[in-house]
């Protein structure tokens, strides 16, 4: 099950993933960023910090707009993993095709 | 077949009963006119009549009584036949009598005492038959209390022939009980249910046989009582049975029966087509629920509403219009041409006529108004009714008369629930094909599961110095967990074990177009980045967005004891080094296939090599072994996975394999693990 919050500051909007994404959940995900997206943000960050487990369903969500995002000039950066989230996330390479920062400064400086 | 036998058990003693008592009232007439002493008490003739009463009341309990097949008017046709006979016999006595005219026969007291008694005879089987098939008509659908009443009645009677044995011939006694009885006798003539269950025809023909069963009735007891008023009897009588009270109770309760069932059906006649009607409706009914079971197709449960609905309200046409996925909607006609239905259908269009799929609407009135201004049409009447199959609406039924204001608000209702009960029935019908349909497509997934099966390997190449073993299994049917081996050359074997994401049947075809792909590619003796580039390009289009396979394609050389292996975003290598004892990942570089579309894939893949020794021990596997989980929901995770193979390093890869899944299997604690899981041993 996952909850998703979305806190704008400014510019930036701030999705905030608590609990665990699987083959279900992911749609939920797929369909807040896709909300993000047409409520015209261009910089969106998402806060994994509560996220606890995410299978390869919620990890093909982030890997399906790595090429629309960089068409459309939009900036993702994902930030506060947790150790076994971001091993999951290294395992499949998604580091290297996806911003990921430590945390939320960290976040921010990456996409202003 | 003991019934049989005790049926006619009773007929003969009924028969020597009579006999007995002919021979005793022949015998003391006799006496009386020969002037001989009267040695007979006037008891005993009377308690022979009982006897022969009692004989034929059994005989008739058992011949009619008893007799489940007997419908109303086959009971009303007994007790006419008796008096059919009966009359007939008496007749012919009288015939005879005629014929004798004045002789001395005819006037012989004994033969006269014998036509007495013949007539006498005949009309007590007649009265016990008649009371017989009365009893079987009132107590049908009886109720507790009738039935008390009823056998109260019956000991009555049997009270009644003891008192004619035995009682002075008190008058006040006499026609107060013959008042008590007359009394119970109206109220039991009051149970007339059997009436309403006559159609039409079978009410005439009750009619008639009730006339006639009281003609015979009033005739046959007029003869007899015409023979004792006979001047030449009247003295020399001895005894005179058929004035005994239990004969009178008898009559009239027999005639008063016969009189009120012959004036209710008289008066049941106008109304007896609205009860075969509601009759009608109800087999109607039922014949659509059961259509649910019995039918073959949705058509013929169409058929039935039309042609149910149709008769229950004496429409003169009638269709069914059913809107299926296609674009126009099929209409089923009842003696009514399709273009004359389509005619009706544009011209309520054309009006506007919206009611027609209103349900709470009075659509007798509503519709019909519209009907007449449409010319050409003989009718004059519709009524139409939409019919809901889960809330959808699928059609609708219109019936037509050509008569104005043909339909009631009965009719209203009642087709409006044949209508509701044919959705019932197209719905049970429509879930019945959704389940055979998913029983069709289990077995399909069986079949798929049987050709995954054999697209895995059933026998691993291994190497000249190496051994490989692998197991795999699926959560759902189908997985998405890919391994194999193949032999390139001489001194070179390639392997591969891959993930497809998602799990089910698209994971289980992109699975199979690995398949292909790396038979292909790895028999050129191609580099695992290599592969790994093509691979990428090839599957890129193939796979749908969000999904991705994670691979890991080795290259081992039996020659140089080294392997060159590649990782697509797949499980880190679990490696057992026998020299050093000690067991690590193999993490590099590398993203999984699929999820980088233009050239750039090349740039995050890369290729490593390591030289094995003999002792070393490779373990490849999938996620499901790692992320598998126990009721704590803890993941099996890395640490678990290289304890384990640490204790197994030194068995071969089989047992290396199987143990490592029976390790699995303990920590989940479930017989199911929810994810596809695949590992693959290889020892050097």
């Amino acid at each position: 099950m996952i909850h998703i919050t979305r806190i704008q500051e400014g510019d930036v909007d701030i999705l905030r993933l608590v609990g665990e994404i699987d083959a279900s959940s992911s749609i939920e995900l797929d369909l807040a960023i896709a909300k993000s997206v047409s409520e015209g943000f261009s910089k969106i960050l998402v806060d994994c910090k509560s996220l606890e487990y995410i299978s390869s369903a919620g990890l093909g969500v982030f890997m399906s707009y790595i090429d629309e995002f960089a068409d459309k000039g939009i900036h993702m950066v994902l930030f506060g993993m947790n150790e076994k989230v971001e091993n999951t996330f290294t395992i499949l390479g998604l580091h290297e095709l996806l911003k990921i920062a430590r945390d939320k400064e960290g976040a921010l400086a990456l996409v202003r | 077949m003991r019934r049989k036998g005790l049926r006619r058990l009773f007929f003969v003693s009924g028969i020597i009963t009579w006999l007995i008592l002919v021979i005793v009232d022949v015998w003391a007439v006799f006496a009386i006119r020969s002037g001989f002493g009267l040695d007979i008490p006037t008891w005993l003739p009377r308690i022979i009549l009982n006897l022969y009463i009692l004989s034929l009341f059994y005989y008739y309990k058992f011949r009619i009584d008893r007799d489940e097949q007997l419908n109303f008017v086959d009971l009303l046709w007994r007790g006419f036949a008796t008096g059919l006979v009966a009359t007939i016999i008496s007749l012919a006595l009288l015939l005879l009598q005629q014929l004798l005219g004045d002789t001395r026969l005819a006037t012989d007291v004994i033969y006269l005492e014998l036509n007495y008694l013949i007539n006498l005879g005949l009309l007590v089987s007649f009265l016990i038959a008649t009371f017989t098939v009365w009893k079987r008509l009132i107590l049908y659908q009886k109720s507790k209390w009738l039935l008390r009443l009823w056998t109260f009645f019956e000991y009555g009677f049997l009270g009644l022939l003891i008192y004619d044995c035995v009682a002075a011939e008190s008058l006040t006694v006499f026609y107060a009980l013959l008042g008590l009885f007359g009394v119970i006798a109206i109220v039991l003539a009051g149970n007339m249910k059997w009436v309403a269950f006559l159609n039409y025809k079978q009410k005439w023909t009750s009619l008639l046989l009730l006339l006639l069963t009281l003609f015979y009735l009033v005739y046959i007891f007029n003869s007899t009582r015409v023979l004792l008023g006979d001047s030449h009897m009247a003295e020399i009588r001895f005894i005179n049975h058929h004035t005994s009270l239990f004969m009178w109770t008898m009559l009239f309760f027999v005639l008063i029966y016969n009189v009120f069932s012959f004036l209710v059906i008289l008066f049941n006649l106008p109304t007896t087509s609205v009860f075969e009607q509601k009759l009608e409706e109800v087999v109607n009914f039922q014949r659509i629920s059961q259509s649910i079971q019995t039918e073959q197709s949705e058509e013929s449960v169409y058929g039935i509403l039309l042609e149910t609905s149709v008769s229950t309200v004496f429409a003169d046409a009638a269709w069914l219009e059913i809107r299926n996925n296609e674009h126009k909607p099929r209409i089923y006609t009842y003696k009514i041409t399709e273009s004359e239905a389509n005619d009706i259908i544009s011209h309520l269009r054309i009006n506007g006529v919206t009611g027609v799929l209103d349900q709470n609407q009075d659509k007798s009135k509503n519709l019909s108004r519209h009907l007449r201004t449409l010319k050409n049409s003989r009718f004059r009447s519709i009524l139409a009714f939409p019919i809901y199959v889960k809330g959808d609406n699928i059609g609708r039924l219109a019936l037509l008369k050509e008569l104005s204001d043909g339909f009631n608000k009965e009719m209203t209702k009642i087709v409006a629930t044949f209508a509701n009960q044919a959705g019932i029935s197209i719905e049970n019908f429509r879930l019945l094909e959704e389940a055979l349909q998913s029983e069709r497509y289990k077995e399909e997934l069986k079949i798929a599961k049987m050709v995954q099966k054999s697209l895995l390997p059933q026998i691993l190449e291994h190497g000249r110095d190496f051994e490989i073993s692998a197991f795999s299994e699926s959560a759902d049917e189908v997985g998405g967990d890919y391994y194999d081996a193949l032999r390139i050359s001489e001194s070179q074997t390639a392997l591969i074990i891959a993930d497809v994401s998602g799990k089910g049947t698209t994971a289980a075809f992109h699975m199979s177009q690995l398949k292909g792909i790396f038979h292909s590619l790895s028999q050129d003796c191609i580099s695992p980045t290599m592969f790994m580039i093509k691979a990428n390009k090839a599957l890129v289009y193939c796979l749908e967005r969000g999904s991705f396979i994670s691979a890991s394609f080795f290259l081992i050389d039996s020659d140089k004891k080294e392997v060159h292996y590649a990782r697509a975003g797949h499980c880190p290598v679990l490696y057992y080094k026998a020299s050093e004892d000690k067991i690590s990942f193999l993490k590099d570089r590398g993203i999984a296939l699929g999820m980088v579309k233009n050239n750039s894939f090349s740039r995050y893949i890369e290729q490593q090599k390591f030289t094995y020794q003999p002792g070393d021990v490779m373990v490849l596997y999938t996620d499901g072994i790692t992320e598998a989980r126990n009721e704590r929901n803890e993941e099996f995770g890395y640490n678990r996975l290289v304890k384990t193979i640490f204790d197994l390093k030194d068995f071969s890869p089989k047992e290396i394999s199987e143990r490592l899944i029976e390790e699995l299997y303990r920590f989940s604690g479930r017989d199911r693990i929810n994810d596809d899981y695949t590992t693959m041993i290889v020892k050097f």
